[in-house]
C-alpha cells in the first residue's frame, strides 16, 4: 500500500523522498543529471522497437495497436463463466483471463473432500474437458487469446485448452493461450503450489517444449513479479526475482538441447503497478532493458523480437483499500495511467470492491471502462513513450536499473533463485518487509488516503457477489454425469500411460492431452503427479 | 507440550486451499513483536491439522486467516471440532476478507474477535491482551 517515505519539516515542506527501492528523489533534475549518469541515447534508450527496448518493444507503441484489456473473470459453473466472458467481449474486452476456483488451482475435483465449500467460489470450477466445452462455447479461440490463471496444474489446463480447441475444430497452431504457469512465484507469494520445486519446474519446461512444437502461438509462461510484489517485495525486487525465475525456466529447456531463440520469444511477464507512479514507470522501462540484455548477453539470443519483455502490467490489489472503497476507482485509473505511460501490452485492473468480494459485473465493467477511456478518450495512444528524455525519468530509470541488478546479484550470491525459494530466504524477507510497511502505515509515516489521512465521511455500500451453493451442487452433479458417460477403460489406459511417461521423465504434455480427450478428471491427472512427485515443503516463517 | 504460561501462545492458521498469506504473516510477526509466542501453521491446512497443532502446542488462541469468502463454513467446522475434542476453551479470532454483515454470524458461532483486512495491528494485539486478562 505504501508508496514512498516523505521526510518533511514542520511547515509540511518536503526535505527528502525515498522510494521503496531505496532511491532518493531530488527536488529538481536538469541536463546535469543526465551528464552525471553518463546518459547515452543509443545505449540507454534507443528508439522504440530497438534494442535495448527501454522505450518499448514496438516502433509505434499504441499508435499501431492499443493494449489488450484482460479483466480476470470467472466464477461458479462453466455456464456462468461463459456468460460473463460473452458480456465482457460484448463490451469490447479483447482478451480473456480465466479465474479458476481454488480446488481447480490445487488439482482437486469438485467432489473431493478438500474442495468442500470452495467449488466455484473464487473462479470457475473445472473437472473435465466437458467444463471447458461449456466455458468456451461460441468463443472464437482462433481470434481471442486466453489467459489461464493456473500454475501448479498449468500443464493439465493447457492440455485441456488444446483438447477443447480441437473439439471445436480449431488447429492448435492457431490458438493462443497464456497460462500463468509460474510456480516459483507461487512459492514466494499466492501459495497455490502442490509439487516440490524440481518436478514443478520440470513440468513448466514440458509445457514450453511442447508449445514450441504444437501450439506455437501460445505463451507457455507468464512470469509473475506481480504476486511477489503483492507479498511485500520492493519494485526492484519484483523485477529482479521475475527475471531470475524466468532464467530458471529457460535453463530447464536449454538443458533439453534446444536453441534459446526457438522458445524464449513466447515468454511474457505479469507485473504490478501499485506504488509511487514514477518509480513504477521507471521500473518497467528498466525491466525491458535488463530482460533484453540478460537474453542477449547471458544467453546469446539473436533475434531482437525474442528479447521483448511483453507484459501485462496490472493494477495491484494491494494498493486498494477496504476503507472508502469508492476511492479505489480513482486509484485504478491512476494505475492504468502508469501502465499506459510505461507501454504495457496487456492490462487489467483489480476492481474497487475486491477487498470485499468477487467483483460484480458492474465493478468489473467500471475497470474495463477505465482502461478503455485512457486509450480512446484522454490521449494515451498519441505518441510512444511520452516521458522519454525527461531529466528525472531517465535518471530514475538508470537508478532503477542499478537497484534491480543489485537485487539480482544478492540472490545469485545467496546461491540462486531455486535455493532462495526452497529455503524460504525470499519468503521471509518479503514477509518482513510487508510487516514493516504495515507498521509504517499505522505510524502514519506512509500516507494512505482514507486509512490514515482524510478518514472522514461515510464509506459507500458495496454490493456483494453472493456465493451460490446451488452452482457447487450442480458442478458435482455434472461431474458425476461425465463419469457415468465416459469410457472407464480409456480413462484407465490414458492415466496409466501418463504415469509411465511421468516416471520415465518424458514430456507429459501429449499424455495429458490424451487423458483430457477421454474426460479423465483434473484430480485423476494431478494424483498421478502427486504420487510420483510428492508435495512441496513450505519453509518456516520464523 | 508444556510452555511458559506467562507468555500468551497463539496459532495463526491458514485453513483450506487459499494461499494468500501476506496478512497472516504480518499479524504473526506483529503478535510475536508484542511478546507473544506465535506458531504459524503454513498453507493449505485442514481443520483437523489445525486442531492437532493447537493441541500439541497447547495454544491459548487460534487465529484463522481466510480470504476466499468461505469464512462461515470453515469457522463453523472448526468450532464444532473444538467442542468434539473438548478444547473449546481455546479462543478463536478470524481475519481476512470478511464483509461486515458476516461479523455477527461469526460471533454467534463463538468467535471472540473478527479483524477484517485493514484493521490496525494494535487492535488485534489489544484484543488478545484483554481476552487473556479476563478469565
Amino acid at each position: 500500500m505504501a508508496v514512498a517515505r516523505y521526510i518533511k519539516d514542520e511547515k509540511d515542506q518536503i526535505l527528502d523522498v525515498i522510494y521503496e527501492s531505496g532511491i532518493h528523489v531530488k527536488p529538481l533534475y536538469s541536463p546535469k543529471d543526465l551528464e552525471e549518469i553518463g546518459f547515452n541515447y543509443e545505449m540507454d534508450l534507443a528508439d522504440p522497437g530497438q534494442y535495448p527496448f527501454t522505450r518499448g518493444i514496438h516502433p509505434l507503441g499504441y499508435r499501431s495497436r492499443a493494449w489488450t484489456t484482460r479483466q480476470y473473470t470467472g466464477f461458479g459453473t462453466p455456464e456462468e463463466t461463459n456468460e460473463r466472458f460473452k458480456l465482457m467481449i460484448s463490451h469490447g474486452q479483447t482478451g480473456l483471463n480465466v479465474a479458476f476456483d481454488l480446488p481447480t488451482q490445487m488439482g482437486y475435483d469438485s467432489d473431493d473432500e478438500m474442495a468442500e465449500g470452495e467449488v466455484g467460489r473464487v473462479g470457475m470450477a473445472v473437472d473435465t474437458l466437458r467444463d471447458f466445452e461449456i466455458a468456451f462455447k461460441d468463443i472464437r479461440l482462433d481470434k481471442i487469446g486466453t489467459g489461464l490463471t493456473i500454475n501448479a496444474v498449468a500443464s493439465v489446463m493447457l492440455a485441456m485448452y488444446q483438447a477443447v480447441a480441437e473439439k471445436y475444430g480449431y488447429d492448435p497452431k492457431m490458438i493462443s493461450a497464456t497460462p500463468q504457469n509460474d510456480i516459483l512465484k507461487e512459492m514466494i507469494g499466492r501459495g497455490a503450489w502442490i509439487f516440490p520445486v524440481e518436478p514443478a519446474v520440470k513440468l513448466i519446461g514440458d509445457t514450453i517444449e511442447y508449445s514450441m512444437k504444437v501450439m506455437p502461438r501460445t505463451n507457455p509462461v507468464s512470469v509473475c513479479g506481480y504476486h511477489i510484489r503483492e507479498s511485500g517485495a520492493t519494485p526492484a525486487q519484483e523485477i529482479a526475482y521475475a527475471i531470475l525465475i524466468a532464467n530458471a525456466y529457460i535453463d530447464n529447456v536449454l538443458a533439453r538441447g534446444y536453441d534459446i531463440d526457438d522458445f524464449v520469444g513466447r515468454f511474457s511477464f505479469n507485473l504490478n503497478v501499485f506504488g509511487n507512479m514514477w518509480e513504477q514507470i521507471a521500473k518497467f522501462r528498466a525491466a525491458r532493458k535488463i530482460w533484453a540484455r540478460n537474453l542477449k548477453e547471458r544467453y546469446g539470443v539473436k533475434k531482437p523480437q525474442n528479447m521483448f519483455l511483453r507484459g501485462l502490467f496490472g493494477g495491484g490489489g494491494y494498493g486498494l483499500t477496504k476503507a472508502q472503497p469508492e476511492n479505489n476507482i480513482m486509484r485504478g485509473a491512476y494505475y492504468a495511467l502508469v501502465a499506459a505511460l510505461a507501454g504495457a501490452q496487456t492490462t487489467a485492473l483489480c476492481s474497487y470492491d475486491e477487498a470485499y468480494t468477487i467483483p460484480t459485473p458492474r465493478s468489473a465493467l467500471i475497470s474495463l471502462r477505465t482502461l478503455q477511456l485512457l486509450m480512446d478518450e484522454v490521449g494515451l495512444r498519441d505518441t510512444v513513450d511520452p516521458l522519454a528524455g525527461s531529466y528525472f525519468m531517465e535518471t530514475l530509470t538508470k537508478q532503477m536499473e542499478e537497484k534491480i541488478e543489485e537485487e539480482m546479484f544478492k540472490i545469485e550470491n545467496y546461491g540462486g533463485i531455486i535455493k532462495a525459494v526452497s529455503d524460504g530466504y525470499i519468503q521471509r524477507m518479503v514477509a518482513r518487509q510487508a510487516y514493516e510497511i504495515e507498521k509504517g502505515i499505522e505510524s502514519g509515516e506512509l500516507l494512505k488516503v482514507g486509512v490514515n489521512i482524510y478518514k472522514e465521511g461515510e464509506s459507500m455500500e458495496v454490493e456483494l457477489h453472493e456465493y451460490n451453493y446451488e452452482s457447487a451442487k450442480k458442478q458435482i452433479e455434472s461431474l458425476k454425469q461425465v463419469k457415468r458417460e465416459r469410457s472407464e477403460r480409456d480413462v484407465k489406459r490414458t492415466l496409466k500411460e501418463l504415469e509411465s511417461a511421468t516416471r520415465a521423465g518424458k514430456n507429459v504434455m501429449p499424455y495429458l492431452v490424451d487423458c483430457c480427450k477421454v474426460y479423465a478428471t483434473l484430480g485423476e491427472m494431478t494424483n498421478v503427479f502427486r504420487q510420483i512427485f510428492g508435495e512441496f515443503k513450505e519453509p518456516s516463517l520464523f | 507440550m508444556p510452555h511458559n504460561k506467562n507468555k500468551i501462545k497463539i496459532l495463526i492458521a491458514k485453513p483450506g486451499l487459499d494461499g494468500h498469506d501476506r496478512g497472516a504473516k504480518v499479524v504473526a510477526q506483529a503478535l510475536k513483536d508484542a511478546g507473544m509466542e506465535v506458531i504459524y501453521s503454513g498453507l493449505h491446512k485442514t481443520i483437523d491439522q489445525i486442531i492437532n497443532i493447537a493441541i500439541q502446542e497447547d495454544v491459548d488462541f487460534i487465529g484463522l486467516s481466510i480470504m476466499t469468502g468461505a469464512h462461515i463454513p470453515i469457522t463453523e467446522k472448526l468450532m464444532k471440532k473444538l467442542k468434539e475434542k473438548g478444547i473449546e476453551d481455546k479462543k478463536v479470532f478470524v481475519g481476512g476478507v470478511i464483509p461486515s454483515k458476516d461479523i455477527p454470524k461469526l460471533k454467534e458461532l463463538g468467535v471472540e474477535g473478527v479483524f477484517p483486512g485493514g484493521t490496525p495491528l494494535q487492535e488485534t494485539i489489544e484484543f488478545i491482551k484483554n481476552k487473556t486478562k479476563t478469565p
